[in-house]
């Protein structure tokens, strides 16, 4: 057999840009290129096109302007003399805020679930199956209207909850949301703040030095009391010390409404709930697989080192299923953030609503409101992305 | 040694004794299962509790008590104190399967509904004669149904006003389904492919649409698509969302394929390569259809997620079945039912889904061969 019989011919063919594997990738990768700039370019003229027709400019001022409208559950300083940006900035908080709640709630109720779902008794883990199921295959946006309908439904008006509350003084269910004692911050507060950050940033630097005094000492410290203490103690002490400058504000019932406290809307209640209810049946799979891909061989083989199980949980299987079981988890932490944007249905004032929903339509800029609101939401992903890509790195198994 | 040393010696094997009772039979298993540790007796008196103290009530309420027959709510109530009053489904589930379709064209849509299967039959029957042939006549399935269900050429036209309920959530939900495979496909692959161009485009892409909710893109549908449209051209508010809802579940689907493009080994590729086969030989009768399916689990789940995701059209104002609640609860007599209404709607998507969810576990056992 001849090698390389074909003449060295270094005439270039036009041809040869589709047939010659050397370039290819190049002709398409140039062709794709082409394409897609010249969409984003054809709809980039048509908008400037439109934009000009309807004598529309292109301009982020209106986030300035007095936004006009209340907002019903707000975490800030906001009136509606507040301007646009004031009211989107109420919003993005109020979208983190029911997010994280539901993020805590589903995770909680579905690491009970998914364990109980694993469990030997046939009739929880029967139940639990129900649960998941029943919870998976029905729509999001009906259940957080269910919910919704529910709660105004269920619960008394202000003035019937006055006279029927929930703890006396303290707690009142109302159709329009629950009051519940608030906070109240006088002077001083920030230096028992203060303390409460240094004594957490205290427990760290305490572990860690646990952990090295065990590891080369082999002595165990009682690392649980310790930190419980740390972390108390030197909290009351400066309370105390600053004059019990952090109070409650409790509500007070009036004749026909409830004044004071804090008020937590029947939407951000409905939501949250709707949301916590959804997203644990999604957490109770991802655990429930975490768990099951650890081969029982692991847990038989720190028995037989002679682990306790307590012990045998927390340094051989847990450690194994996290790796299984945080990425898909951060994944549904996600979902649960953008799936918070159904707050619209209920009246929920989420960046949605304000930025998306009310101001869009007020203002009539259409293009810089959901411009914004798309960047917002595409921010935040990609920063929980981004931290998930950090974890995956770390927990990587190494040298394989 | 005398045979005298040993008082008793076996001979022949003993016959086995049957096990202990109670570790055996009913009670056995219930020993072992249900009452194994005081913890989990606790927790089966408390399921069973759970079990017996809704189930009943719920089964009286839908079924032994429930209403079918009374023109409101009043007259219900009157008839019954705790029950379902399924009148409002029976006098309106017209409205709830094909929203405001004029009633004398619904066999229309229905007929669309019905070729719908005859279309699915050869994707879905391996050794169907002919499939090839069958296959290019599915294909123009989507044209037939078009024009079905909107009219024109002959039909009398239908606006997108008036689709609504079931019919409009399987209009979105079916062309979602069936184009969003096909994109996440071609998407998948240039993610990873190793052409760093389309690799970055495809990553702005599904990274943009996995960034956003789809509420934001549905809004981008209703408000800001005619901004990017040429002047004159416009597109129907159902086909834009139908465009917003395919291009969100292709990117979801495209990140199930690439998960099954990774888990294949690497040893796949390879020995496609050392075939001499091209590239896209060695995608279509090698990798894609190994990788395909592993990732029928994330698929069917992403067909599922989109399904659901269809009612989202309620908040720009299309009437799928959930945003038909609203027109009812307004009806003077119906005022005040909402627990029925959302009950039925709960129920009806709970069918598609879990069906679609026990379908894909099918699929999966059936195309199991031992070794991934």
């Amino acid at each position: 057999m001849s090698t390389s019989t074909v003449p060295a011919d270094n005439s270039f063919q036009l041809s040869q840009l589709w047939r010659d594997a050397r370039y290819r990738s190049y002709t398409i990768q140039i062709i794709a290129l082409v394409v897609a700039l010249s969409v984003v370019m054809m709809l980039i003229s048509n908008a400037v096109e439109n934009l000009e027709a309807l004598g529309k400019d292109f301009n982020f001022g209106f986030l300035y302007e007095p936004a006009g409208y209340d907002i019903g559950q707000v975490l800030v300083n906001y009136t509606s003399a507040s301007g646009h940006w004031k009211a989107a900035l109420v919003g993005l908080l109020n979208t983190l805020l029911v997010a994280f709640l539901a993020c805590v709630t589903a995770t909680i109720i579905g690491v009970f679930v998914g364990v109980l779902r694993l469990s030997n008794n046939w009739v929880v883990s029967r139940l639990m199956a129900v649960y998941i199921e029943g919870v998976r295959n029905v729509p999001l946006l009906l259940q957080i209207l269910a919910w919704y309908a529910v709660f105004i439904h269920v619960f008394p008006t202000p003035k019937q909850a006055v006279k029927a509350p929930v703890i006396e003084g303290a707690v009142y269910a109302t159709n329009r949301g629950f009051y519940i004692p608030g906070l109240t911050f006088d002077g001083g507060y920030q230096i028992v703040v203060a303390v409460l950050l240094a004594s957490i940033a205290g427990i760290f630097v305490f572990r860690r030095w646990a952990r090295q005094r065990q590891e080369a000492t082999g002595q165990i410290l009682p690392v649980g009391y310790i930190t419980l203490g740390i972390l108390i103690v030197p909290s009351v002490l400066a309370y105390f010390a600053a004059g019990m400058p952090i109070g409650l504000d409790y509500p007070v019932a009036g004749r026909f409404n409830l004044k004071g406290g804090l008020k937590v809307g029947t939407p951000l209640i409905a939501l949250w709930f709707a949301l916590s209810i959804y997203s644990a049946a999604f957490v109770a799979e991802i655990v429930r697989a975490g768990i099951m891909a650890i081969s029982k061989g692991q847990t038989e083989a720190a028995y037989a080192l002679g682990l306790r199980p307590r012990r045998t949980m927390s340094l051989v299987v847990l450690p194994q299923s996290l790796r299984i079981i945080i990425p898909p988890m951060i994944s549904n932490y996600l979902n649960i953030t953008k799936n918070s944007s159904l707050a619209i249905a209920v009246g929920y004032m989420d960046l949605t609503g304000t930025l998306g929903g009310i101001t869009l339509n007020q203002t009539g800029r259409e293009m810089e409101c959901m411009l914004l609101l798309m960047a917002t939401y595409l921010l935040i992903s990609l920063s929980i992305s981004a931290v998930m890509n950090v974890y995956n790195e770390s927990v990587k198994l190494k040298g394989r | 040694m005398s045979e005298n040393t040993f008082a008793y010696v076996a001979t022949s094997e003993k016959p086995q004794l049957p096990p202990p009772q109670g570790t055996t039979g009913a009670v056995g298993w219930a020993r072992e299962n249900l009452f194994s540790s005081p913890l989990n007796t606790i927790l089966t008196l408390i399921s069973v509790f759970v079990v017996f103290s809704t189930v009943p009530g719920i089964f009286n309420w839908a079924f032994v008590n429930s209403v079918w027959n009374a023109n409101s709510l009043d007259e219900c109530r009157a008839l019954t104190e705790n029950g379902a009053c399924w009148a409002v489904i029976r006098e309106r589930y017209h409205q709830f399967l094909f929203g405001f379709y004029p009633t004398e064209l619904y066999w229309r849509p229905i007929l669309a509904f019905v070729l719908l299967f005859v279309a699915l039959v050869p994707a879905l029957w391996d050794g169907m004669p002919k499939r090839g042939a069958a296959l290019m006549a599915s294909m123009t399935y989507p044209f037939v149904a078009f024009w079905l269900i909107w009219g024109g050429f002959g039909l009398e036209p239908v606006s997108s006003t008036k689709l609504g309920g079931l019919l409009l959530t399987m209009i979105i939900g079916v062309s979602g389904i069936s184009f969003s495979l096909p994109i996440g496909i071609v998407l998948a692959l240039s993610r990873s492919s190793n052409l760093p161009i389309v690799k970055s485009l495809a990553v702005i892409f599904i990274e943009f649409i996995r960034g956003v909710p789809l509420i934001t893109l549905l809004f981008v549908a209703h408000v800001l698509l005619n901004y990017f449209l040429p002047k004159g051209v416009n597109f129907d508010i159902v086909l834009r969302v139908v465009i917003m809802v395919t291009l969100f579940a292709s990117a979801y689907m495209a990140e199930v394929i690439r998960g099954g493009l990774a888990a294949l080994p690497k040893g796949q590729y390879e020995a496609a390569d050392a075939l001499g086969l091209s590239y896209w030989q060695s995608m279509r009768l090698i990798i894609l259809p190994q990788a395909l399916k592993i990732s029928i689990p994330g698929i069917v789940n992403t067909f599922i997620g989109l399904f659901k995701d269809t009612t989202l059209v309620l908040i720009i104002g299309l009437m799928d079945p959930l945003g038909l609640v609203a027109p009812t609860l307004a009806d003077q007599r119906w005022n005040g039912i909402f627990v029925e209404l959302y009950a039925f709607i709960a129920f009806m998507f709970f069918i598609f889904c879990f069906a679609m969810s026990r379908y894909s576990m099918y699929l999966e056992r059936k195309l199991h061969t031992g070794h991934r």
